[in-house]
């Protein structure tokens, strides 16, 4: 009884009380251990590789708008191509997936800060080196092996530009692997008292399947990296069958952890999505735990599914049944997400803005992509149109319809709460129609290509593709113009855009419980757990479900 | 009216664990990143030794013909070296326990030495092999697994010196607070697991 007055003077915020500095911005270009400050200097820097990428893929969607290599010379394309796809992986969607987790975990278990702030400021500060480690490669041949470096093209293409690639992905791993700890010690460690496992964010749980990823398949990559790295200079052959090694030996070490890698840049934007949609449809997620258990389960069948990219490697006929079967278990985890989130747009008070258009246009496409992924794990399928624009049609689908959107919508649903300023609407949904035309426009017709036996990874094609290259080409161009409303938006928006409340969404998660932006560490005081995650309109008793949400937000001072 | 005496207590009770936290500041999880990082450290040898195990069951002959054989005795030694000097830094961290600062000094700085005989003997040996690192794959797999793992011996090494160095301040160690000198044991530990699989793999089964 006579202690139930004193939480009021919680001792945890005695320490360091209410002298709360100001963030200059000048922190944003400093080794900053601030968790918000690292977010966004993840997520600018990755949005700069986003726009480096995408022009080197213009460059060579020009290429390919007619037949011959009239553009550029073919060995230049097959630079662009490797660099635009490892900028994209390594340098854009990995680091932005790891720009949320900094940005968000913290303030979604009411932490003051990630469990290792230093690291956490390590493992930023060698992405800006990396990235430009692997730039300063095209002053001296940029490496031509394609984003997956396959020996033996990659022994023979070019030394210096190899090894650069090379140096760079152990970097970029390396930052990863510091981040993935961090993540995966402040989720299991820094929540409030109050929440427990089941109580947390979905993009907490998504986030610890990826880290586990990353932990478990980045140091193979890296040993895989260090051994071609040997057959390179120092004139081993590990993967080089003229000295009686084994190329496939690389593919298994690589796509050990490169299958896994494309969960790791999609289960982050999983995450997001279960944030956006509830909010903004003002409904309860459907299957919070099925939700967040598919996530461990495509995390853990993610590692037993790497040899299907090897069904014409010679894999004997038993392991690409094993892998086949794997793989296509996989779509039910990843099926059971797609239903939960479309049952929880049925139905809801859904509020079209540039967040939850986003959200959409993610659940379309990444269906898109999802589906053909497993036609491609049919081998017979599989064989036919291997190395093909199918593929590339495919991934791009994943990637772009399912990471990127996803990002963008994580972008517009957070960007109140980061800059503390709304962005216009209006500018947003032009971005995302262009978006969703240009990206539509560019990468369906690529099937058809590739059902039609296009190749991937060429300059020059057989002139009887001309007329659906000219389509991509288009398309990619619009795709080019769309990111013009979107940098128009946000650096208007930063300065000059309507004050953002703390909670304009009316959203429940403990994020939103604190300024935007927020204090710098966090929170006035302990923010308090009042509601589940998700429990939007569940009060029967009100007439309008979102007042009462309302009047619960009230409480905790997370009004909007 | 019970129920609200019963989320009185429960308010206490949460007080109580605050407190609780507040005491040891900010709660110190770094063991558990350790762990974390070993875990992923060890997907690293994973990878080598699978790789290995591949090229062992695919090669038509393994070591190819013609490889030099291994000599044994200076790795039989290193391996007693290495798994002794895990009891003898354990020693150390219970001295520390105790909170015996120069019980760690010892035991510690002998574990420094016994990792720097590990690793002069490995140099013997890879001065004395009969093979370079391109004479085929068995000896490069050799050499870049073994030197991979006197990597991390070295690290292990300038772990346990930087530990030895700081333990000179009053008070940098004590029963209480020795989160430096567990995680170069535990890493210690692990390097000399890591060994004894390496030892199967490389010297004994072929
Ligand atoms: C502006 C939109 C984009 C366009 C126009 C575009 C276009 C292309 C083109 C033309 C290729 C080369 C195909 C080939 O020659 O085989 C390619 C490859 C690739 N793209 Fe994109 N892309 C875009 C966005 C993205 C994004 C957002 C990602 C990832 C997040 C991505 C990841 C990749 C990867 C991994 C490759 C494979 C590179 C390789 O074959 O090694 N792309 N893209
Ligand atoms: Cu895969």
């Amino acid at each position: 009884m006579t202690t139930s007055t004193e939480p009021k003077t919680n001792p945890i915020q005695d320490g360091h009380s209410s002298e709360h500095r100001e963030r200059k911005w000048q922190d944003y270009f400093t080794f900053s251990t601030d968790h918000k400050v690292i977010g966004i200097q993840y997520l600018v820097t990755a949005f700069f590789f986003y726009f480096v990428g995408g022009a080197l893929a213009e460059v060579m969607r020009t290429e390919l708008a007619t037949p011959d290599p009239d553009f550029v010379q073919p060995e230049f394309y097959n630079q662009l191509m490797t660099m635009h796809g490892t900028i994209m992986l390594f340098l854009w969607i990995i680091p932005a997936g790891a720009a949320f987790a900094n940005y968000l975990i913290p303030l979604m278990i009411g932490a003051e800060d990630m469990a290792f702030p230093r690291l956490n400021a390590v493992a930023f500060w060698m992405i800006p080196p990396g990235g430009i480690l692997l730039l300063s490669s095209f002053f001296n041949g940029a490496p031509q092996a394609g984003w997956t470096s396959y020996p033996p093209l990659s022994i023979v293409s070019g030394k210096s530009g190899e090894e650069i690639w090379i140096l760079s992905i152990l970097l970029l791993g390396t930052s990863s692997i510091l981040g993935a700890m961090n993540f995966v010690t402040t989720i299991f460690k820094m929540r409030i008292p109050d929440m427990d496992i089941h109580s947390m964010p979905l993009f907490c749980w998504s986030m610890l399947a990826t880290s586990a990823l990353i932990l478990l398949g980045t140091p193979v990559l890296a040993a895989a990296l260090i051994l071609l790295s040997f057959d390179l200079i120092a004139g081993t052959s590990f993967f080089n069958p003229a000295g009686g090694g084994d190329p496939i030996v690389y593919q298994h070490m690589f796509w050990f952890y490169s299958h896994p890698a494309v969960y790791i840049m999609i289960l982050p934007f999983f995450g997001v999505i279960s944030e956006v949609l509830p909010v903004h449809a003002r409904k309860p997620i459907f299957g919070y735990r099925a939700i967040a258990y598919s996530s461990l389960a495509i995390s853990f069948l993610g590692l037993i599914v790497w040899a299907h990219h090897m069904f014409t490697s010679g894999t004997p006929g038993w392991l690409r049944m094993f892998f086949m079967a794997t793989t296509m278990i996989i779509a039910v985890p990843t099926g059971i997400k797609v239903f939960s989130w479309c049952a929880t747009l049925w139905g809801g008070k859904l509020n079209l803005n540039s967040a939850l258009l986003f959200g959409i246009g993610f659940l379309s496409s990444f269906l898109i992509g999802g589906l053909s992924g497993v036609m491609l794990a049919a081998v017979p399928f599989d064989i036919h149109v291997h190395d093909t624009y199918f593929i590339v049609g495919h991934f791009h689908y994943v990637l772009f319809g399912g990471s990127v959107f996803g990002l963008f919508a994580g972008v517009y649903h957070w960007f109140p709460k980061m800059s503390g300023k709304m962005v216009n609407e209006t500018l947003g949904r032009l971005h995302f129609i262009l978006t969703f035309i240009g990206f539509n426009l560019t990468f369906l017709p690529m099937h058809q290509l590739g059902l039609q036996g296009m190749n991937r990874r060429i300059a020059l094609y057989d002139p009887q593709f001309q007329t659906i290259n000219m389509i991509c080409t288009i398309g990619s161009y619009i795709l080019a113009v769309s990111t013009f409303p979107f940098i128009i938006n946000i650096v208007w928006s930063v300065f000059k855009g309507k004050k953002a409340p703390r909670n304009p969404w009316s959203a429940l998660t403990l994020e939103w419980q604190t300024a935007s932006p927020p204090i710098i560490e966090n929170f006035e005081e302990e923010p308090v757990l009042w509601a589940g995650p998700y429990e939007y309109g569940i009060d029967t008793e009100s007439i309008d479900g979102n007042e009462s949400v309302e009047e619960m937000l009230a409480e905790v001072g997370a009004e909007s | 009216m019970q129920s609200s005496t019963l989320d009185e207590s429960k308010v206490a009770l949460n007080y109580h664990q605050a407190i609780e936290t507040a005491h040891h500041g900010h709660p110190d999880h770094r063991m558990f990143g350790v762990f974390l990082f070993l875990i992923s450290d060890s997907m690293t040898f994973l990878g080598f030794f699978a790789a290995f195990l591949i090229y062992r069951s695919i090669m038509p002959a393994w070591p190819p013909e013609g490889t030099p054989e291994l000599e044994l005795l200076v790795p039989i030694i290193n391996t007693a070296i290495l798994v002794s000097s895990s009891f003898v830094m354990h020693k150390g961290q219970a001295a520390l326990k105790k909170d015996d600062v120069s019980g760690l000094q010892f035991w510690f700085g002998l574990t420094a030495l016994m990792g720097i005989a590990f690793l002069l003997g490995q140099g013997y040996e890879y001065f004395h092999a009969e093979f370079g690192l391109t004479t085929n794959l068995f000896t490069s797999c050799f050499f870049a697994v073994t030197g991979f793992h006197g990597l991390h011996v070295t690290v292990g090494v300038l772990l346990i010196l930087s530990v030895l160095w700081r333990s000179r301040q009053e008070g940098k160690y004590s029963s209480t607070s020795h989160f430096g000198v567990e995680a170069a044991e535990i890493y210690w530990h692990f390097v000399d697991v890591i060994w004894l699989v390496l030892f199967v793999l490389v010297y004994l089964i072929n």
